[in-house]
């Protein structure tokens, strides 16, 4: 280490300057932050898969779904099952198409997850009947023996709490979700009298369902 | 060594054993719904159809409990001890910290409320509800404004190496707890993240690996710096591996959580920037565990016979492991096979057990021992937790290592004519023995730590009763 005679390093100035370190980290750790998350946000590609008319059908989720998503974030599904399916062909077998970025553009917050001790939902849509999912959250092992999955009983007993509906749209409007006046105005209706039961499965049969994919087709440039 | 004296009226140490005691209890909490969960994805019946205790409402506040509760009290405990030892100044605000103790159990406290109750954010690792972020952002920016006023005040000339670990972290935890649970509340039981799936998923991963590179990984060896040649007596084997691996992990760090999102609806780019990134860590997140096994070298007879080293350098060894393992797992082609495994959830143990759970044990039994003035109550104790937590640590690691590869071949073989070789449930199934056997690994670490707690308040209580040498002098 140099000596009072010698030019200071620039390390002894931060190891003798508390300040000089603290202005020293707080820009150095920004800067991997600003590479990889800023231009999310503006390279259009991000978003933009190409997606024809006949192919887009991505809508918000309706009153129903949205009260169905909050089971299923409130219940922490998404510490067991993931819902981005990758470009695999083994994946492709057993999901289906591989999840693109437009999916999940009214998603807040994400629910990819990163773990799959269930399989993964992203295409979990219209597979399997209302009927199917009802026995299944009653009961999983009745329905697939070896499952893990514990019972969700009381989705079928707990009503969606219709007051709070409009304003969660309302709150999603604000940051950025289309939803219009119409959908806050006819929200607490729809959901009226509805088990969580019902909101959770309308939510899993619309998972994957929006967009029309044509065989052949590259969506991820 | 001898010198060291509890002098309470030059140092505050009375908050940093507070949060001491914090730590220790909270292992014991945050492990034990650890094993319990575990035991549920091994026996499912576990769940009891009771909503509060079920996997996907327990696994949060496992993970907050383990990481916020225990992981927060052993780095407020020990960066307050230090800041005061290096500095030689008590710490700038008593009353401070004593709002940052009372705070940050307030937090705890509401997280064991809330997460059961269902009330999420829905983010992994950030999942408190957007009210309670805000009393916890309040509270870690007193910490961090206590924490670099001592440092401000301090009376050495330089800044010790263990405070620019310690600083770094606070730092970026508040970039990343600020950033991550941007939200617009709904009422108080629910919240919408601000950010749509893609960015919502990058900005997750920059801030959940971040809490894994920053919070587990600096913070800790800010604990590794001090307490590894105090406990040795031997002088950090290399000044310059430090500053060199220090400014390297700070810079680092902070890309790879693209890495969690390889092959997802994100650009490419981005994934491969963080896993190239992520390769190139392995050279300072080894710097500085060499810095550390080193410093032993040619006194590694002192292992023989002292058993909070050991805890130390066990946890260098495990945390040299996992920060390879790591890298290794970010490549693509392995990250193809181990993502959506129990493969992660193995490397992520192998650091929180082998690694943030002993280098904090190792240090919190050597700090008891001189904040109370006293020995140890159990040697004896303190050995028999060592090798519990050894072996429990290895049999869960093991568990997931082979549970893991194994999900991840299952999931993707094909037979002769291309179809799916197994469904899905095939695999859930194949899981269970590796499921058992990680349950007992943990129970069994899960005893060292009760072990830990038993030894602790007994050589606390029998502290009490015979006149502390501050007091003698007096």
């Amino acid at each position: 280490m140099s000596s009072n005679n010698e030019k200071m390093s620039f390390q002894e100035k931060t190891e003798t300057n508390v300040w000089l370190l603290v202005a020293t980290l707080a820009l150095g750790l920004t800067v991997a932050g600003i590479v990889e998350i800023v231009p999310l946000f503006y390279l259009p590609q991000t978003m933009d898969a190409g997606l024809t008319e006949e192919e887009d059908n991505i809508r918000p989720y309706t009153a129903l779904e949205l009260e169905g998503r909050d089971v299923y974030i409130r219940e922490g599904c998404y510490l067991c099952h993931s819902q981005m399916i990758r470009p695999f062909r083994d994946e492709k077998e057993r999901y289906g198409h591989y999840s693109i970025a437009a999916e999940s553009k009214y998603d807040h917050p994400f629910q990819w997850g990163s773990k799959r001790t269930g399989p993964d939902l992203a295409r979990v849509g219209g597979k399997y009947s209302d009927e199917w999912h009802f026995q299944h959250m009653m009961c999983p092992k009745c329905v697939v023996p070896d499952s893990v999955m514990p019972n969700y009983p009381w989705l079928a007993d707990a009503l969606v709490d219709h007051d709070t509906t409009a304003k969660k749209m309302a709150a999603l409007r604000m940051v950025g979700v289309p939803y219009t006046d119409a959908d806050e105005a006819g929200a607490a209706d729809a959901v009226k009298g509805k088990t969580e039961m019902e909101a959770m499965i309308a939510y899993l049969q619309v998972l994957g369902t929006m967009v029309n994919f044509q065989e052949g087709k590259d969506y991820r440039k | 060594m001898s010198a060291i004296t509890t002098d309470d009226k030059t140092y505050n140490f009375d908050v940093v054993r507070a949060f001491t005691i914090c730590a220790v209890v909270y292992l014991v909490v945050g492990a034990t719904v650890g094993v319990y969960i575990a035991s549920e994805l091994a026996w499912p019946v576990l769940n009891f159809d009771i909503p509060y205790i079920t996997f996907g409402r327990l696994r949060p506040l496992h993970t907050n409990v383990v990481i916020f509760a225990f992981g927060g009290c052993t780095l407020m405990a020990t960066s307050f001890y230090i800041a005061q030892r290096t500095c030689h100044v008590r710490l700038w605000s008593d009353k401070m910290a004593w709002f940052t103790f009372w705070g940050w159990n307030l937090v705890m406290v509401l997280a064991v409320i809330t997460l059961p109750l269902g009330m999420t954010s829905g983010k992994e690792y950030a999942e408190l509800e957007w009210w309670i972020d805000i009393i916890l952002a309040v509270v870690w920016l007193s910490y961090m404004f206590n924490f670099i006023m001592t440092l401000a005040i301090r009376k050495t000339s330089h800044i010790y190496v263990a405070n620019w670990f310690f600083l770094g972290m606070m730092i970026m935890i508040t970039y990343l707890h600020v950033g991550n649970s941007l939200a617009i509340p709904v009422d108080f039981t629910k919240s919408y993240s601000m950010f749509p799936g893609v960015q919502d998923a990058m900005i997750q991963w920059w801030y959940g690996h971040n809490a894994v590179g920053y919070f587990l990984t600096a913070g800790f060896l800010g604990i590794m710096y001090y307490f590894i040649p105090k406990q040795s007596g031997l002088p950090i084997f290399s000044y310059r591996l430090s500053v060199l691996h220090f400014w390297a992990l700070m810079f680092g760090y902070a890309w790879l959580g693209a890495h969690h999102l390889q092959y997802t609806a994100l650009p490419d780019w981005t994934g491969s920037l963080g896993a190239a990134v992520s390769i190139a860590m392995i050279i300072p997140s080894w710097g500085g565990a060499l810095n550390g096994l080193l410093t032993l070298s040619g006194a590694w007879h002192k292992l023989r016979d002292d058993y909070i080293l050991r805890f130390l350098i066990v946890s260098l060894a495990f945390y040299a492991m996992s920060t390879f393992e790591g890298p290794v797992m970010s490549v693509k082609t392995v990250n193809a096979l181990s993502h959506y495994t129990d493969w992660t959830i193995g490397h992520v143990h192998s650091g929180a057990l082998g690694w943030v759970a002993m280098v904090s044990i190792g240090a919190i039994y050597h700090m008891v021992e001189r904040m109370w003035n006293t020995k140890i109550y159990s040697t004896a104790m303190v050995a028999a937790h060592f090798w519990l937590a050894t072996i429990g640590a290895v049999i869960y690691v093991c568990a997931m290592w082979v549970s893991g590869i194994m999900q991840g071949l299952m999931w993707r073989a094909t037979d002769d004519y291309g179809n799916l070789t197994y469904t899905f449930v095939e695999s859930v199934a194949a899981m269970h023995p590796f499921y058992a056997m990680r349950a007992i690994g943990g129970m069994i670490f899960l005893l060292g730590a009760i072990i830990m707690l038993y030894n602790i308040v007994m050589t606390i209580r029998s502290a009490d009763k015979q006149p502390s040498m501050a007091t003698a002098k007096a």
